[in-house]
């Protein structure tokens, strides 16, 4: 049986790689691999999964240098000359070895009103929303977030502007800005604006690029940045 | 970073939307500036004959003071965010500062432009 060996980041922010070596399988998820060594190699290692699927987004990590759901990603498809490298997400305080802290990163969804916020009560009927309206049409491209943080770890704006909201955040304002039930826009619009909003934006496409579920985080900031300044124009932020 | 130092959420929006519009600007102003470069270099024209077209012609003035007027705008805000981002510089030091080199450029460029045109 081949082995696969696998360097896995032990510690918090200060730490150190440690290998293992690890039986190689038909279909093994890089998850399975950090399973194994936590069963059978050395079970003090932490991590964090839930649902093994890919419908938590618990099991993020940095896998050879990208963030990535472990459970989704095979060996086959990572894994250079036999060797892995697993470490925690990149811009999160990590708590002990592959577990972050994602305390900020949903912090700042609530910074960016990422809460639905309606008019009605539930002695009223049913809002009517047309699926082939334009904004709910918006709302549905970017609506499938599962809040992995795979691309706050992906962005680079995130490392130089520690304020900056991020992909995730932004993009879940953006899909209650074409809420028409939503009645907080302008408080909204106001939040995700400017230097730690979604002006920071590179348009690097990083998270784009790395969102496991093919969401466009860099549209849904486009998006924010022709509201808020339309917005900012007319003087309502 | 002191809250009464930061710039109102609108004036940041405002900042970013000067400076696409005046990137706008500048993409036709450089290759306008760089046709005529050219177009001067090729047929060899001599400092006094390029002075000759431009002194008392306010069509050529107009041109330049945008193109300068572009500049001003353009440069200091992608340098603010560079600033900032790089060296985690920000507060009201930064943004005097950038002030400062937007108000530099502004005065060196409608120098040169009323050079050429008086």
């Amino acid at each position: 049986m081949s082995t696969l060996r696998v360097s896995v980041w032990r510690g918090t922010g200060e730490g150190r790689f440690q290998e293992f070596e690890v039986p190689r399988l038909e279909s093994q998820t890089v998850l399975d691999v950090i399973t194994y060594i936590q069963r059978a190699l050395d079970s003090t290692l932490a991590y964090r999964f839930a649902c093994r699927v890919g419908m938590c987004g618990s099991c993020a990590m940095t896998v050879n240098g990208r963030a990535r759901w472990t459970c989704r990603t095979h060996v086959d498809q990572v894994a250079e000359d036999g060797r892995l490298e697993v470490a925690p997400l990149n811009h999160l305080p990590v708590v002990r070895d592959l577990v972050t802290d994602m305390t900020v990163f949903f912090d700042k969804w609530a910074r960016a009103r990422g809460r639905f916020k309606g008019a009605k009560s539930r002695r009223d009927g049913f809002e009517r929303v047309s699926p082939d309206s334009p904004a709910r049409r918006l709302a549905d491209a970017a609506i499938e977030c599962i809040g992995c943080g795979v691309c706050y770890s992906s962005c680079e704006v995130v490392a130089w502007n520690p304020d900056y909201l991020g992909p995730a955040a932004l993009n879940r304002a953006w899909t209650l800005v074409n809420d028409v039930r939503d009645t907080d826009n302008r408080a909204r619009l106001s939040a995700v604006a400017g230097d730690a909003g979604c002006h920071a934006c590179h348009t690097h496409m990083s998270c784009t690029e790395r969102c496991p579920k093919q969401i466009s985080p860099t549209a849904s900031i486009a998006g924010l940045k022709r509201a808020t300044m339309a917005a900012a124009i007319k003087g309502e932020i | 970073m002191r809250r009464e130092e930061k710039l109102s959420t609108r004036a940041q929006v405002l900042l970013w939307t000067a400076q696409r519009a005046s990137a706008a600007v500048l993409a036709v102003c450089v290759v306008a500036h760089l046709i005529t470069v050219i177009y001067a270099v090729r047929n060899g024209l001599s400092a006094a004959e390029i002075l000759g077209r431009t002194r008392g012609n306010a069509a050529w003035a107009a041109f330049y003071a945008l193109f300068v007027l572009a500049v001003a705008v353009h440069a200091p805000i992608g340098l603010r965010n560079f600033l900032s981002e790089t060296f985690n510089w920000r507060g009201s030091g930064l943004n005097i500062a950038v002030t400062a080199i937007a108000l530099t450029l502004a005065m060196w460029g409608f120098r040169a432009v009323y050079a050429v045109f008086a």
